[in-house]
């Protein structure tokens, strides 16, 4: 199958990723300041003891081992002391290892949370249409993994500062104790760092490559599971585990790719400082042989090669998560940096009774991130009167979702206008827009909450009296009540532990609760009885003590909700063609009738068959009641 | 409590390794290895030992000469360390890879091979990382963890060794100074496994809240609830950042220990060493090498620390990974073993067929029934009267918890799913599409057909005209979850899946549930024309389809409580068919 690929991230292949990725990390310091201290303070001490280490070793070797070893006796106090230098560097450094990897974690963990409050942030205040722009996986990974990935390099990052710190202090030190020796290591260090950026750009594209096949493995997953019942009602299983076997096989080569080239790049970084103790010895000993240097010091360069090794790697570890660090930035950036907020306007409504809606000349398409794609609506004009209840009608695909959304501003029109009370919605403010207007979606969505949680959504005002109000309304009261904690109940992901008609019922007591003053119905009571549907929309067409008047939009196949209406627009391929009561839609919409008499029109037909078939084919039915005799219906 | 964890967790490492017999090929080579490389890091102390006491320090003066082949001998060792961790770090990222590709493989196919219900128990979320985070957090245990682990662990046997060879009692000091440390690891590591999972559930559970507010982002729109959502996602992503810290600070805090006990190692070869020299037990190049020995004693046993706190990680991994693949599937495919379904039309007989939910009330009772082949049969019902349920014990989504279903005289349990699922077919009231084109789509059905079949397919079901009106006809792109779509022409499309399907039963659960009046007769009339000859059954809420089936079928509370022709149910009026009808008629004149 042709399956759309996601979007592949940032160029990292380039050259630029080094500077990108310094960027990046800037940004860090500058967001957590003192950690950033906290951890770098740490790895610093941590450096600079690591080398101290070397030389109290060498010292304690020198001037107390030796002459010890040659007069073949040894003072205890002096031995004791320094048997304590040592232990004391090393408290040194646990203080300084404390002090790095708190900091750098209590770092990373703020960075992450920051950047996740801000990219959700941004997910709630982007319009719809960006939304359906952007598939739900790649919106979840930007939140997820390419926050974490952004700052993968954290974790490290103030240990190899600190061994930047440490190399130039060993240079320097090396050079206060022997220029020879010295030269060594001014040979050793930049070779050190240029073999780890070498290794960084080989990793980039690679690592790269393994992340974006990472992500495609994930979303085959995603999908495949999400179907997970048509796969098996059409026994597609091998085939799909072939689609992912494909993939999972191309991220192990991917894999495999990457850790080749680490292992061709992590034995040489090891093994360079042990080729520079190699090259001390030999000068060391050259040096040792002019009396230009003494014992200690060469066991102290020695030694601080040993312990250079493993910090050094630092670095590497930050050049060869930089590339992925980038990535992961640039698609946060990506939803940081997205416009077209929803912007909502100044003006309050002043009305408390039902709203007029009024559409004019309102066209609208789904458009693609360059503003293209087919028109669903044009030139839709209609109204709803105040108090009064619109049917709209029309085939599958017509278009009536969209204009349900329009009117509760989900999105907005690409041409003409929506008024809510002569407003265009626009104007509004959302506290105008939200207290005066419900949407009832035809898919009821339930979050994975308490039932009381899920129909007042903590709004001011609703409390737990008007949500059994709009639970009876709603005849939603009856389930509610059968569970043990009534509305203290949690219904699970996505309300898994709700049937379908018991979701609907709770998303249409959600839209009640709120007392609106236009409530939009998008086919959203297949499941509940017409009786019951009859009675909630008859409750909001007059006002009461409990229930608030309304002005509705109900988007309709059955002609008991349509009977229900003050007036029908029909819609047919995004154009309103037809408006006016049933009666008259039924004269003059041709289309209309055929779509609101289909079932009387097709029994009508049946008996005219049967009829017919009962005239000439007895046998036929005898046939088909023949499996039935030996039926045994135990009621 | 804590032996039982540890044994569980043993357990769980064997049976991970277990599910990889590939990771244990060339094991012994491996090892190998591994050995050579630990190799020239102990050949270094050992030059340098060498090149103080019979170099520098030798007799007359330095010795330049011995010096250098001191060095050029340990170089070489270097070299071919070098080249063995080359061919070892290959060979592990080959071998873990490979593994790890069939893990994730097998797991896929298995969560499939899952039966429905145990598959909708699972957050979605959680199933994909079973084959993505869950493997991800093995792999990278095998291999940054497990080499690491393997080398230190040459490292040490190594340097061991060369420590007693030097001086067993120097060695026994540094032994002295780690073994407390053995008690501290253990400590924070049952505190880690503890943490680890913390952070996971905190994970999985700001995962689902952000998952909440990106696919309920219409409702918080609608509803105007921002500040709400957002109050929450900063709760989940709070809890977590801290679960992750506390995790950090244990581990952080275990390592320091490692620390510790280096200082104290160093500390005492000093001290001790010196006395022994003193002695005269050991030269002054003796005790520089154990210095630089200890060391190389103290880092593997620091890696080996954190490794093991990370492998809490990839075992919970491993652990969430056996629990699916240890898991039978409770609607199981007979396999080679079971039967297939004989040719032609296919009848349907229930026997006593009772069924519940795990620990709900019984749905279905005691449903008996037969339904002849050749024949359109529509089962009617409120909701939540059991309509569906019979639907999935039909397809064999679920078994029954009593009683069996037969088809053609065969128990369903007994069909193998190949020919099950190639001559019943189910068309769900969601009509789940993937991310793909709608030809795309309906090819998911049967992979060979060109783009005519489709085309033609469309055309008998009378949807020419609505694939027309699409902007790209076949080739219309639909969406995630068809989401492009609206909900009934993702029904279409579902409707069309299943019928270039060809079955010989074909189930229809709501199928047009969302479809037009107009769309939904025209489609009744079209698929009764083109099903003659096959079984078909549809679960209906419009009646409809009750009035052109050759038989219906009344549910009512887990009972089947009447059925015959659709004439004959309404002759008595008090009967609940007659309700419905009666109701029905209501909604729709």
């Amino acid at each position: 199958m042709a399956y759309r690929r996601t979007e592949v991230g940032a160029d990292v292949t380039s050259g630029k990723v080094l500077g990108k990725g310094l960027r990046v990390l800037g940004h860090a310091v500058r967001d957590e300041p003192h950690m950033f201290a906290v951890s770098v303070a740490g790895s610093v001490l941590f450096s600079l003891l690591t080398i101290t280490t070397a030389f109290v070793s060498g010292a304690v070797v020198g001037r107390i081992v030796v002459p010890a070893f040659d007069h073949g006796r040894v003072a205890t106090g002096t031995l004791l002391l320094g048997g304590l230098a040592i232990l004391s560097v090393s408290l040194g450094k646990i203080l300084g290892i404390l002090g790095r990897r708190l900091g750098a974690g209590a770092m990373q963990f703020n960075l992450q949370a920051k950047y996740r409050r801000a990219v959700t942030r941004r997910y709630l205040r982007l319009p719809l249409a960006w939304h359906q722009r952007h598939p739900t996986g790649t919106l979840l990974s930007n939140a997820n993994a390419d926050v974490e990935s952004a700052w993968y390099p954290i974790a490290p990052f103030p240990f190899a500062v600190g061994t930047i710190v440490m190399l130039v202090a060993a240079v320097v030190s090396l050079f206060l104790t022997d220029w020879a020796m010295a030269l060594v290591g001014v040979a050793i260090f930049p070779a050190l760092l240029g073999v780890n950026v070498a290794y960084s750009r080989r990793m980039s594209p690679r690592v790269a490559l393994a992340q974006q096949l990472r992500a495609e493995v994930s979303a085959v997953a995603h999908e495949s599971f999400d179907g997970a019942l048509v796969v098996k009602t059409m026994g597609r299983e091998a085939s799909e585990t072939e689609r992912f076997a494909d993939k999972a096989v191309q991220l192990r080569d991917a894999t495999i790719r990457v850790g080749r080239i680490r292992a061709l790049f992590d034995p040489v970084l090891d093994a360079l400082p042990s080729f520079g103790t190699l090259a001390v010895l030999l000068v060391g000993a050259w040096r040792y042989q002019q009396g230009a240097t003494g014992v200690s010091d060469v066991v102290s360069v020695t030694f601080l090669f040993t312990v250079l090794a493993f910090p050094v790697r630092a670095i590497g570890w930050v050049l060869a998560e930089l590339p992925r660090s980038v990535v992961g930035w640039e698609r946060i950036r990506h939803v940081l940096d997205a416009e077209g907020d929803t912007v909502y306007g100044e003006t309050a409504l002043t009305g408390t009774g039902p709203a007029a809606l009024r559409f004019t000349d309102v066209r609208f398409a789904y458009t693609d991130a360059e503003g293209n794609g087919p028109d669903v609506l044009s030139g839709v004009t209609f109204e709803v009167p105040a108090g009064r209840t619109v049917a709209l009608v029309g085939p599958t695909g017509s278009g009536k979702s969209t204009v349900a959304a329009l009117a509760a501003r989900l999105v907005d029109p690409g041409a003409g206008t929506v008024t809510l009370d002569g407003a265009d919605l626009r104007e509004l403010t959302q506290d105008a827009l939200v207290g005066s207007t419900a949407l009832v979606a035809q898919v009821p969505f339930v979050f994975d909450d308490t039932i009381r949680g899920n129909v007042t959504l903590d709004r001011a005002g609703i409390d737990d009296g008007t949500a059994w109000r709009a639970l009876r309304l709603a005849q939603a009261d009856g389930f509610v009540g059968h569970l043990a904690d009534g509305l203290d109940t949690t219904v699970g992901e996505r309300g898994t532990s709700l049937s379908g008609g018991q979701r609907q019922r709770l998303t249409i007591a959600r839209a009640l609760a709120g007392s609106p003053q236009l409530l939009v119905l998008d086919d959203a009571t297949s499941a509940v009885d017409p009786r019951v549907e009859a009675a909630i929309l008859a409750a909001l067409r007059r006002a009461d003590g409990a229930t608030r008047a309304a002005s509705i939009l109900v988007v309709a196949y059955r002609r008991a909700t349509i009977a229900l209406a003050d007036e029908v627009v029909y819609l047919e391929r995004g154009r309103v063609v037809a408006r006016g009561t049933h009666a008259e839609l039924l004269e003059t919409a041709p289309g209309y009738a055929d779509l609101v008499t289909a079932y009387e029109k097709a029994e009508e037909e049946r008996e005219r068959e049967h009829a017919f078939d009962a005239d000439r084919l007895d046998d036929g039915l005898d046939r088909a009641s023949d499996g039935l005799d030996e039926e045994s219906v135990t009621a | 409590m804590t032996t039982v964890e540890s044994v569980s967790r043993t357990s769980i490492l064997r049976r991970g390794l277990a599910l990889s017999p590939e990771l244990f090929t060339g094991l012994a080579g491996t090892l190998g290895l591994a050995l050579l490389a630990t190799a020239g890091r102990v050949a270094v102390p050992v030059a340098i030992q060498q090149g103080i006491d019979r170099g520098i320090r030798a007799q007359g003066g330095p010795d330049l000469g011995l010096i250098g082949t001191i060095v050029g001998i340990t170089a070489g060792v270097l070299f071919v360390t070098m080249i063995s961790a080359y061919f070892m770090n290959v060979r592990l990222f080959t071998v873990s890879e490979t593994a790890l590709a069939s893990i994730r493989t097998r797991t896929f196919r298995h969560i499939h091979d899952l039966s429905m219900l145990h598959q909708q128990s699972e957050r979605r979320g959680a199933l994909v990382s079973r084959v993505t985070g869950d493997v991800d957090q093995i792999s990278q245990f095998l291999q940054f963890g497990g080499l690491l682990f393997v080398v230190s662990l040459g490292q040490l046997t190594v340097t061991t060794i060369v420590m007693f060879v030097y001086s067993w009692q120097l060695t026994l000091v540094v032994f002295a100074a780690f073994a407390p440390l053995v008690f501290v690891v253990r400590f924070f590591q049952r505190r880690l496994s503890v943490l680890y999972l913390e952070v996971r559930e905190s994970v999985g559970a700001m995962l689902g809240v952000i998952a909440e507010s990106v696919v309920g982002a219409p409702v918080v729109r609608a509803h105007g609830i921002q500040r709400r959502t957002a109050e929450r996602l900063d709760g989940a992503i709070e809890r977590s950042r801290r679960a992750q810290f506390r995790a950090q600070t244990n581990n952080v805090v275990s390592m320091s220990f490692g620390e510790l006990a280096a200082g104290l190692a160093l500390a005492g070869v000093v001290v001790a060493g010196t006395l022994l020299g003193v002695g005269g037990h050991l030269t002054v190049g003796q005790l520089t090498a154990f210095l630089f020995l200890a060391t190389l004693f103290v880092q593997p046993v620091q890696v080996a620390t954190e490794v093991l706190n990370e492998a809490q990680n990839a075992i919970a991994g491993w652990r969430r990974v056996l629990d699916v693949i240890e898991t039978e599937p409770d609607v199981a495919d007979p396999g080679p073993a079971g039967r297939a379904l004989p040719d032609g039309p296919i009848d349907v007989r229930f026997e006593h067929v009772h069924f519940a939910y795990p620990g709900g009330p019984e749905v279905l009772t005691d449903v008996h029934l037969t339904v002849a082949a050749r024949t359109r049969v529509a089962v009617v019902g409120e909701t939540g009267s059991g309509k569906t349920t019979f639907a999935k014990l039909l397809t064999r989504l679920m078994d029954p918890t009593r009683g069996r279903v037969l088809l053609c005289g065969v128990p369903l349990s007994d069909v193998r799913f190949d020919s099950l699922r190639s001559r019943v077919v189910m068309v769900p009231q969601d009509g789940f599409l993937f991310d793909a084109t709608i030809a795309d789509n309906v090819r998911f059905a049967r992979p060979g057909l060109t783009d005519a079949d489709l085309t033609r397919a469309f055309a008998e079901l009378g949807l020419t005209d609505w694939l027309d009106s699409l902007p790209s006809g076949l080739r219309t792109q639909v969406g995630e979850r068809g989401e492009a779509l609206s909900v009934g022409e993702r029904q279409l499309v579902a409707l069309a899946r299943a019928y270039v399907a060809d079955p010989d039963l074909l189930v229809l659960d709501e199928a047009t549930s969302a479809v037009d009046p107009a769309t939904e007769v025209r489609l009744q009339r079209t698929l009764d024309t083109v099903t003659r000859g096959r079984t078909t059954i549809a679960i209906a809420h419009r009646l409809s389809t009750a009035q052109s089936a050759d038989e219906v079928i009344v549910v009512d509370r887990g009972r089947v409580v009447q059925r015959g022709p659709h004439a004959d149910l309404l002759t008595d009026p008090t009967s609940i068919y007659a309700r419905l009808y009666a109701s029905w008629l209501e909604q729709t004149r």
